[in-house]
Formats: C-alpha cells, sequence, structure tokens
C-alpha cells in the first residue's frame, strides 16, 4: 500500500516515515503533502509553551490522559532547539509521557527546530498536517517559550496554553512585554510552590489592563501536573475557550489568517530562492559597485527588482 | 551543517538500573556530533522502546544497562523490532556487560557492544559509517 494511503488509515510507521520525509525535504514530499491536504482541517490544535522546565511535557501526558478517558485521538509533537553550531540535539520531552507510548490512541513524535532560527521549522507545520490527515482528534504541539518558537505557535494552534511558575518573577515581566496576547489559557503549573496564588493575580490584573473594552479574557488556571491536581479544570476550560471560539467565528477567522501567512511565507521563499539563484551573477556584480560606493544597497535592489519584472 | 540526513537515534534505558549518567554523557556528545538523541528516561520496557523508536522514525537504538538483565533485554528489543518489521533500525548496546556475553548478543542481532571506558568518538563514527 502507498504511504499516503496508509498515513490516512493511521499507520504509524507510515505517520513516523512520511514526517522524516518532511523533515528531510526529501523528492517528492511536497506531492504527498498535497495529496493529503484535503483531509485536514479536522484535528484541535493545542500549542503549550513557556519556560523550560516549566512542567509542559507533564501537563501534555496529563491532559492526553483526560483526552483519551474521552476517547479522542491525540497526536503529539514535542520540539526542543537544535544547536545552530552543530545542528544536533537532545529531545527529552519523552522522560514525562512514557505512560502514554503503548496506547494505541497516542503518537507522539519529537522534532529538532532544525534551520529555523529559533523558531519552528516548516517541517514542524508540516507534521501537524500529516497528523491531521491521520485521524487525529486533538493535537498538542509543545515548545519552549524562548524567543521565536512562542510566537510562531500562535500560527500553527488553534489554542494556545501559556504555562508559568511561581517564583520565577521573569514570568510576569514576559506578560508584560507583550507576550500575554499569544497565551488563550493562563496555567500557573507547580502551584504547590509559594507563591502560585500571587502569580494568578498578577496575571489577572495585568489581563484586565489589556482587555477594556472586550468583555471576553483569558481564564488562568492552577495545576500540579505531577500530582494530577486542576487537569479536569483545564480540560473543560480549553472546550470553553474553543466553544467561545466558534461562536464567535474566531475560529474560521484565526485559521483563514494562519493560511494566509502560509502562502505568504511560501511564496516569499519561493521568490527569493528563485531571484537569488537567477541572478546570482547580477548580484555580484553588484555587491561589487556599493563596495566600491558606486550606488547604493537600495538601488541594487531596484536595479535587480526592475530585471525581474 | 551538511546537507546528508540528520542521523536521529534513541537512547533508552531498559531494566530497573536507578541511574543514567552514562547514557547521558553519550547523549550529549552524540548530539555534539550533529545527531538528534531521543531521550526516553529510566526503567523502559522492551514494548516501549520498540514503539518509541518506530514513532520516532530513529535510525538508532542505543540500549544502556548496568543490572545485568541484557541477555534478556537486548534480544528481546530485537525480537520485537523484526515482529514489528523494523529491523533495520541499528541496534547498539552498552554498560557493564561481561566479555563472555557479547558474541551471544551480538548473534542476536545487537550491531555492537560497548563496554564503559569506550571512548564516544568510538560509538559516534561506528554509527555514522553503519547509518546507510
Ligand atoms: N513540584 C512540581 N513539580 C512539577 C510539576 N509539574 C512538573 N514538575 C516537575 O518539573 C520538572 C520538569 O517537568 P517537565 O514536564 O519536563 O517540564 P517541561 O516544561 O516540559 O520542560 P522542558 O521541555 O525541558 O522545557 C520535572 O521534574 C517534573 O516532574 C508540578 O506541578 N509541581
Ligand atoms: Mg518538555
Amino acid at each position: 500500500m502507498d504511504i499516503i494511503q496508509s498515513v490516512l488509515n493511521g499507520d504509524k510507521r507510515s505517520i513516523a516515515k512520511l514526517i522524516t520525509l518532511v523533515e528531510e525535504k526529501s523528492d517528492d514530499f511536497i506531492n504527498i503533502l498535497k495529496k493529503i491536504y484535503k483531509y485536514t482541517g479536522r484535528a484541535i490544535t493545542i500549542g503549550i509553551t513557556g519556560a523550560p522546565g516549566s512542567g509542559k511535557s507533564s501537563l501534555v501526558n496529563k491532559l492526553t490522559r483526560i483526552l483519551r478517558t474521552q476517547n479522542k485521538k491525540v497526536g503529539i509533537i514535542a520540539v526542543d532547539p537544535t544547536s545552530p553550531f552543530t545542528g544536533g540535539a537532545i529531545l527529552g520531552d519523552r522522560i514525562r509521557m512514557q505512560d502514554l507510548t503503548l496506547d494505541e490512541g497516542v503518537f507522539i513524535r519529537s522534532m529538532g527546530t532544525r534551520g529555523a532560527l529559533g523558531g519552528l521549522s516548516r517541517a514542524c507545520y508540516d507534521a501537524v498536517k500529516i497528523l491531521d490527515a491521520s485521524g487525529m482528534d486533538y493535537i498538542i504541539i509543545e515548545t519552549v517559550g524562548v524567543g521565536q518558537s512562542e510566537i510562531d505557535i500562535v500560527k500553527l494552534a488553534d489554542i494556545v496554553l501559556l504555562v508559568m511558575v511561581p517564583g520565577m518573577g521573569d514570568d510576569v515581566q514576559a506578560i508584560k512585554a507583550g507576550i500575554m496576547e499569544i497565551g488563550d489559557i493562563f496555567v500557573v503549573n507547580k502551584s504547590d510552590k509559594d507563591g502560585a496564588d500571587r502569580l494568578v493575580t498578577e496575571i489577572e490584573m495585568t489581563l484586565d489592563l489589556g482587555s477594556s473594552k472586550n468583555s471576553w479574557k483569558p481564564p488562568v488556571i492552577k495545576t500540579i501536573a505531577t500530582e494530577n491536581y486542576g487537569i479536569v479544570e483545564l480540560s473543560e476550560n480549553i472546550e470553553k475557550v474553543l466553544k467561545h471560539m466558534m461562536q464567535d467565528d474566531l475560529l474560521n477567522v484565526k485559521r483563514k489568517s494562519r493560511i494566509k501567512q502560509e502562502i505568504i511565507s511560501l511564496l516569499t521563499e519561493t521568490l527569493i530562492e528563485n531571484i537569488i539563484f537567477r541572478y546570482s551573477e547580477k548580484i555580484d556584480m553588484l555587491i561589487e559597485k556599493v563596495l566600491e560606493r558606486q550606488i547604493d544597497p537600495y538601488s541594487a535592489m531596484e536595479i535587480i527588482i526592475s530585471d525581474v519584472k | 551543517m551538511s546537507c546528508t540526513k540528520t542521523i536521529r537515534v534513541l537512547i533508552a534505558k531498559p531494566g530497573l538500573d536507578g541511574h543514567d549518567r552514562g547514557a547521558k554523557v553519550i547523549a550529549r556528545a552524540l548530539r555534539d556530533s550533529g545527531m538528534e538523541v531521543i531521550y526516553t528516561g529510566l526503567r523502559q520496557t522492551p514494548e516501549q522502546i520498540v514503539e518509541a523508536a518506530i514513532q520516532e522514525d530513529v535510525d538508532v537504538i542505543g540500549l544502556s544497562i548496568l543490572s545485568g538483565a541484557h541477555n534478556f533485554l537486548f534480544p528481546r528489543v530485537i525480537e520485537l523490532l523484526k515482529e514489528k518489521n523494523a529491523q533495520d533500525i541499528l541496534v547498539i548496546g552498552g554498560g557493564v556487560i561481561p566479555d563472555e556475553d557479547i558474541p551471544g548478543l551480538k548473534a542476536a542481532g545487537i550491531a555492537e557492544v560497548f563496554t564503559p571506558g569506550t571512548p564516544t568518538s568510538k560509538i559516534i563514527d561506528f554509527i555514522k559509517s553503519h547509518v546507510k
């Protein structure tokens, strides 16, 4: 049977192989993605991000178990940073998800950010599509909240959980710096530690400041992932937020802007690659001229663009 | 970075060992040589190891063991890989393993056994030259 059909049937080996093809940008991967695209769009995607060690993987584990009691199939993509120096990575999120490994209805894949300079790689977006087409009801994407990847998660997820822990004062600073816009739900994990209530209050106050006219405010939930505390509440709130998004058509708006983003970034990548490839000699020649101060970089760009036209 | 395939390795600790310092040292060395290392933690059953290896589509499984159950656990992993039609995955072993057990493990399908003190560069070279 061909790989597309087996992926659509939910065969795990084939799903895994196809994700590798996409990660390695193997010959035929775009054609395969084209063929499976019409089977995507059914799954709900949940992004979970937060500081290193805040308990994201532990939360994913517990959340998945609740979804499994509802007989939902869950795909998990756990992203860790690739070393920009060696290209290697240690992907350790499975440690906290061991007990999901043998569950028929769960598929877990660890991915490095590879070439994506701190953000999420294209392959990560495509892996979500593959899991979606394979029949997962939910796809959870875990990314470490440092830099670009937590901004990128918005482009990938229907709903974003932002995980914070008490006793790391910089969290609220991060909220104030504008990270708060990305959270649809705020999770105060490790609330067995001192300061959990204070952190909840601080988050709520910050959210109040930001939402004067808008009546909808993201919920703030206290959890202790290791003790399964607050997880039911968290999953209920996910459903609540999704319902709210669907009622107000926000989910469609979100998905529409995600598709726009994707087309634009594909266009940009392809156009730039094309131009650089086709005009490489001309570009080299212009570089020399700029170096000699015969022309400036802006004019160099205009010369190339007028040629493209 | 080159344009050859990124080698993916699953490092697993089957059995009841209580610590994983050695496995972590290997994991870091492999990362530093440009590989993606999926680390799954302590006390994995062979079933869990093989299932994780399939979902992660790794090229290599590195099994590390100190507790002495290698003669059962290593071949069991190979057996399960065969059942799942995934015997193309290279399996290497490490840890405290008596010399006299090594031929038996190799006959069972373990590609190589690295005992304590093996320089990590040797393990890296072995993987790089055996992964197609
Ligand atoms: N006390 C306490 N510890 C927790 C809680 N949740 C997770 N932990 C512990 O925190 C550590 C990190 O948990 P992970 O789930 O791996 O955190 P993570 O955010 O996925 O970590 P990275 O992926 O490495 O960024 C582990 O030792 C967990 O057992 C909690 O609610 N309370
Ligand atoms: Mg994690």
